[in-house]
């Protein structure tokens, strides 16, 4: 044997060891068990303690509130929306209590007017709305109901109802263009209050021989803009004509 | 090969601690190599059979598929998620570390779009400026969209970031180098790098209680059903109805991460 291959060898196999201790050195236990990655690390993961208790766990004690709210309009509202976080009290009710809010400030987070929340969501004014006075005075967090006023269809349609004020239509009010069934209040995306339907309904005012005032813009029924209904292209709510 | 007179005198005049030459260097190497080879390797062998397999009791991830649908007309921006998801997962309460967040689109007129996030949504959004020229504007609820094919776990150079078995891109905090490449990689800027442990943040989608059959918070707290989670491929799920009976889009789908957040009532303007 030449005199070279036992030394070549021994440093192949010190190569070869050394690649062995090396990588049983470096790569972690568990690493490759289920992917390119530690599986120990999902039980780390999966031990993370729990903030929120989940709504089940609060009906578990609090079935009546839990029942009444169910039936209500703050049925998708579920309990630790408003009350905080609840694991801690579920796993000792008795010393730990979860918050009461009372302020105003938590329910205008989502009841305060955004033109950016969808129209039907019901918002308020903070600043107009009943200042200083606690929401929980009038409105039952765990039932509350649209409000009966005047300005019902407001309580909901806030940007529509901002935007009317500020418009030529300012003085009709909602019923005139729009039939709202009792049922919209109940269910406001199941029952759908009406629309015009007609051209001749924006025609009782806007006809070329209506009988309103001469202020009013007039356009010819028969030429102008078949075959569409007029609120097709003109907004009602903010009609563009100054 | 035979050893010159004057190598050994050079040896000769070393002390004992520092005449370790070569050869005998690399012949204690391998006697200690040779020793200590079969008991590491032993242990690389039936270490991991020992150890925990990343599975909790009673729970099968193989039989789970999990995805979010979001119904971008449902939010009304109030950022309960926000909270919920920085409380429930221990994320710095200091703004641009967030797991999901909130964004306000504003499109004026002339086509120009605004988006703006403030603290993620937590304190509420300013008014918009100039409403006279708002032609819509809406709320769009981000998170890590978990994607199939996922850029970040691809660009981890350590694999400290995975996708489990039920479809889950997860970050191992005990491996992870903070290197920032999935940072990055993210198409969607889901992720951070966390301010006190250096390492890489993002959603689990609540892993922690996903395995205990509870939804992830942000879920839990949405107050209008804006966000619906279940099983992407099971039949009778919220998640099953909610993508039968609407139109879904995915974020950014021509890069082909194949995301499972899935959008309803999408403006086409939100990227």
């Amino acid at each position: 044997m030449p005199q070279q291959v036992p030394r070549l060898a021994a440093v192949f196999a010190v190569a070869v060891i050394g690649l062995f201790v090396a990588r049983s050195l470096l790569v972690p236990d568990t690493f490759g068990d289920l992917g390119h990655y530690r599986a120990a690390a999902i039980d780390t993961i999966v031990a993370h303690p729990k903030e929120y208790a989940g709504h089940q766990e609060c009906t578990m004690c609090h079935r009546p509130i839990a029942e009444q709210r169910a039936a209500s309009n703050h049925r998708g509202v579920r309990c630790e929306v408003c009350h905080g976080p609840a694991a801690a009290h579920v796993a000792n009710p008795l010393e730990i209590k979860p918050a009461v809010p009372r302020e105003r400030d938590l329910c205008v987070l989502c009841h305060a007017y955004s033109p950016s929340r969808p129209t039907g969501f019901p918002q308020i004014d903070s600043v107009t709305h009943n200042p200083r006075m606690p929401c929980a005075g009038c409105h039952e967090p765990h039932a509350p109901e649209p409000p009966v006023t005047p300005r019902e269809c407001s309580a909901c349609h806030g940007q529509i109802a901002n935007q009317l004020a500020v418009s030529h239509h300012a003085e009709l009010n909602c019923g005139t263009c729009h039939e709202a069934p009792k049922e919209h209040r109940d269910n406001p995306r199941a029952v759908r209050p009406t629309k015009p339907a007609e051209r001749s309904f924006c025609g009782t005012c806007h006809a070329a021989d209506a009988r309103s005032s001469e202020r009013i813009p007039r356009i010819d029924l028969r030429s102008h803009g078949q075959p569409y209904v007029c609120w097709q292209c003109h907004y009602p709510h903010y009609p563009e004509a100054r | 090969m035979p050893e010159s007179p004057d190598t050994i005198e050079r040896d000769a005049e070393r002390t004992d601690s520092d005449s370790v030459d070569r050869r005998e260097f690399l012949r204690d190497l391998l006697g200690a190599c040779s020793a200590a080879a079969p008991v590491l390797w032993w242990g690389t062998v039936s270490v991991p059979a020992a150890a925990a397999q990343g599975a909790t009791a009673g729970y099968d991830p193989t039989e789970h598929r999990y995805g979010m649908g979001i119904d971008v007309r449902k939010c009304i921006g109030c950022a309960r998620c926000v909270v919920a998801c920085k409380t429930e997962n221990d994320v710095p309460e200091e703004p641009h570390f967030f797991n999901t967040w909130i964004e306000r689109y504003v499109i004026r007129r002339d086509h120009e779009v605004d988006v703006d996030s403030p603290n993620g949504g937590i304190d509420g959004f300013p008014p918009i400026a100039e409403p006279a020229t708002v032609r819509r504007t809406f709320f769009v609820p981000k998170l890590c969209n978990h994607c199939d094919n996922p850029p970040c776990v691809q660009v981890c150079p350590v694999g400290a970031t995975f996708i489990t078995k039920d479809g889950v891109v997860l970050v191992d905090e005990g491996y992870c180098i903070g290197c920032r490449y999935c940072v990055q990689a993210c198409p969607y800027g889901a992720r951070y790098i966390h301010p006190e442990k250096h390492v890489a943040g993002k959603c689990t989608f609540c892993y922690h209680r996903l395995v205990d059959g509870l939804v992830p918070a942000c879920v839990e707290v949405c107050p209008t059903g804006a966000r619906i989670f279940g099983e992407v491929e099971e039949r009778a799920t919220p998640l099953a109805r909610f993508m039968q009976f609407n139109d879904v889009q995915v974020l950014k789908g021509h890069l082909n991460t194949k995301p499972k957040a899935y959008y309803a009532n999408l403006d086409g303007e939100v990227r």
